[in-house]
């Protein structure tokens, strides 16, 4: 049996209680050492070196098809169902080998919740969709105490307390969202990627949505990909750049944004290309 | 292209696809009126005072009392004709041996129609077949054979060039002259008397068992049969169907040969003739495994499930194969197993589709003549037991509509019952495809909220 990922969790507490993970800021949640992932014999993402600090928001920007998706989904391995993805050298979470042999992929998906770039609830109730996976995977606390911490840390809670056993189709495109972070959030993970997730909102919803990953980070390692060059430089405390399929640039956010190292990332955000 | 045309080629195309459409319509209530209108012939009738006898002498039911007093009546009203047969015979007995050979033949088909028209001869042995006990229990059919008792029927061969060409002759010529004349205006003008038709509505005929072969009685063990069989297709049918599906759309590697290969076997078992599958399931079910010592319901099932596994197989890979990726990439990031989110996301969100495919394969088993001839099926039977469907043949709807009017000896006499299965199967797989409507449609409903 290969040994689960089994990194430390912080307790759930209430967030106040649990200041921002201050004693370990810089310690590497996720980490890439000249990782590459190819799409049959193209690279996607090319020997890229990234470190992704823990409670932290990291955003990936960058042009459309220059990896950051792939990138994102190859840490928490979505990329294997897609037919002809093959990853290359290594991906370290907590110190494991994400692509080495005694990695269980849906151990570690458990431990990396994802959020879509298209608001993907399941055709249940409200209710079902969040204690769906605290259920799958054997949560044995009370699941309504669950679901309602979850929704409130996703701002949802006052929205649809009436309705948790109405469908979940039948709310809005940002709610829908919002229960989608809820969901992920429910199934107490450490980082939460998230891809692009207000490409499919408007800007109110996209407001909420922005507003929420600023609270998250408080407890979770966001890890957002984003088009939306405004949306990185408001809730990102560090941004990488990337460019067809290799990494730029990355520093805190605020550097990126206004005195980069590199003429190419100045260019994309200053908006000559991209 | 300019607007015009383009407009014209608009109005054409719709004009063409309504008209199918009506043309459709048209066709089914073509088709489906007479099966309708003969159909309901067998559950609502003119039922006679023998429809009346043969409930409550064979099945028990009907009111005693009440039949014995009609029974007097119309022994009343049917005298006569008694009466002048006797006269008649006795004056063939005392007249020469010559008028005897004349009427002896015309005499004897006389009292057959008679006698299938009221019963037997009051004091004369009860007959050994069931059916010659009862006169005729429908009105319609009362009626056709007055009509034989009035008119007599033979075929004229004298031109050789031609089909033989029917001839009616009034019977009353036959016997003109004769003590028995009158009796061709007594029995058509009494006939109400003599059998007192009443509108009858014979609902049991579904559930009720039939005597000497679909004279008397329903369908009972027909219908028991087909449910027995299309049930045990479905057991048989649907698991299998189901997790090869599974397979196909999950687990298979996609574009694999042997995926490729497994894909046009399904098609070809798709198209494969029912009556191959019915030989098949004789040679192999019956002859080889020994499923049962002969035909049963457990070999027939078999034989369906087969004949309807790959339409179950299509079904389900459709309707899993339509669910959206994005809820399985959504279940998988959640940190589910594959099996996990086969059995908790897509199967749930694919159950509409999967359920219309087993209703609408439901139909075809039981509709399915040809598998079952020589699986399961036998044109006379009783109701089985649930036990004894491992072992026991089974008669049919499907067999027993082809049954009764190919091979049954009096044809016309049970139309009516053939009818009545006609209907009844056509509505049972109507009642199914519309459950698989409705179950589609609430289903999805609830998905949407």
């Amino acid at each position: 049996m290969p040994q689960p990922v089994r990194p430390v969790r912080r307790e759930q507490q209430a967030p106040a209680a649990n200041p921002p993970a201050a004693p370990l800021p810089e310690t590497a949640h996720v980490r890439t050492d000249n990782f590459s992932v190819y799409y049959h014999d193209h690279p996607a993402v090319n020997r890229v070196t990234l470190t992704i600090p823990a409670g932290k928001v990291t955003a990936i920007i960058g042009p459309s098809g220059c990896g950051k998706s792939t990138l994102l989904r190859a840490i928490n391995r979505m990329n294997d169902f897609v037919p002809g993805a093959r990853a290359e050298g290594q991906l370290w979470y907590c110190g494991q080998d994400v692509y080495g042999p005694n990695c269980d992929p849906v151990e570690l998906r458990r431990r990396i919740g994802m959020v879509f770039q298209k608001p993907n609830p399941f055709p249940k109730s409200i209710f079902r969709n969040v204690a769906w996976a605290p259920k799958i995977n054997g949560y044995r606390g009370d699941l309504e105490e669950l679901v309602e911490r979850s929704l409130r840390q996703a701002a949802l809670w006052d929205e649809v307390k009436d309705k948790l056993d109405r469908s979940a189709l039948a709310l809005s495109g940002g709610q829908q969202q919002r229960l989608c972070i809820a969901r992920a959030i429910a199934m107490q993970p450490d980082v939460l990627l998230m891809d692009e997730p207000c490409s499919a909102l408007d800007p109110i919803a996209t407001a909420h949505i922005e507003d929420l990953i600023d609270q998250l980070k408080t407890q979770y390692t966001v890890v957002l990909v984003t088009h939306n060059m405004q949306q990185a430089g408001r809730v990102s405390d560090r941004t990488a750049f990337m460019y067809l399929g290799e990494l730029v640039e990355v520093d805190a956010t605020d550097i990126i944004f206004t005195r980069p190292n590199n003429p190419r990332t100045q260019d994309y955000i200053t908006g000559r290309f991209g | 292209m300019n607007l015009a045309s383009r407009k014209l080629i608009n109005r054409v195309f719709t004009s063409v696809g309504v008209l199918s459409i009506l043309l459709m319509a048209a066709t089914l209530v073509v088709i489906m009126g007479p099966i309708v209108e003969r159909g309901l012939g067998a559950f609502i009738f003119r039922g006679t005072v023998e429809h009346r006898r043969v409930l409550l002498q064979q099945f028990g039911r009907g009111d005693r009392e009440a039949l014995e007093a009609e029974s007097r009546e119309v022994a009343a009203a049917r005298r006569p004709v008694y009466d002048l047969l006797e006269a008649f015979e006795a004056q063939l007995t005392q007249g020469p041996a010559e008028l005897r050979r004349q009427y002896r033949q015309p005499l004897n088909e006389l009292k057959q129609h008679l006698q299938g028209l009221l019963g037997p001869f009051p004091g004369k042995p009860e007959p050994v077949l069931l059916r010659d006990r009862y006169g005729e229990t429908r009105w319609d059919q009362a009626r056709a054979r007055c009509d034989h008792i009035v008119y007599a029927e033979h075929y004229d061969y004298s031109d050789p060039s031609r089909m033989g060409l029917l001839v009616r002759t009034p019977r009353a010529e036959q016997f003109a002259g004769t003590v028995l004349e009158p009796l061709f205006t007594y029995v058509p003008a009494h006939l109400e008397e003599m059998l007192r038709p009443r509108w009858t509505c014979y609902a049991r005929f579904l559930t009720d068992v039939s005597y000497d072969s679909h004279f008397f009685g329903g369908i009972g063990p027909e219908l028991l049969g087909t449910f027995y069989l299309t049930i045990g297709a479905i057991l048989f049918a649907v698991p299998l169907g189901v997790v090869s599906a599974i397979y196909l759309t999950e687990y298979a590697r996609p574009g694999s040969r042997v995926v490729a290969l497994l894909r046009t076997c399904i098609s070809t078992l798709a198209g494969v003739p029912s009556i191959v599958f019915g030989l098949f399931g004789l040679a192999f079910f019956i002859n080889t495994l020994r499923v049962s010592p002969s035909k049963s319901v457990l070999a027939g099932s078999l034989t369906l499930g087969l004949l309807i596994l790959p339409l179950v197989i299509r079904a389900a890979e459709e309707a899993i194969r339509s669910v959206p990726e994005t809820y399985k990439l959504a279940a998988l990031s959640l940190g589910a197993t594959r099996w996990r989110t086969m059995v908790t996301v897509l199967l749930p969100a694919a159950l509409p589709g999967i359920l219309t495919g087993i209703v609408i394969s439901m139909g075809r088993a039981a509709g399915e003549t040809a598998p079952i001839i020589f699986t399961a099926a036998v044109s006379v039977g009783q109701p089985l037991a649930l036990w004894q469907t491992f072992t026991e043949p089974t008669p049919a709807l499907p067999w027993n509509i082809f049954n009764l009017c190919s091979e049954h000896q009096a044809v016309d006499e049970i139309r009516h019952v053939q009818y009545g299965m006609v209907f009844t199967l056509v509505l049972l797989v109507l009642l199914l495809n519309s459950t698989a409507i409705f179950l589609r449609a609430r289903i999805s409903r609830k998905l949407r909220g």
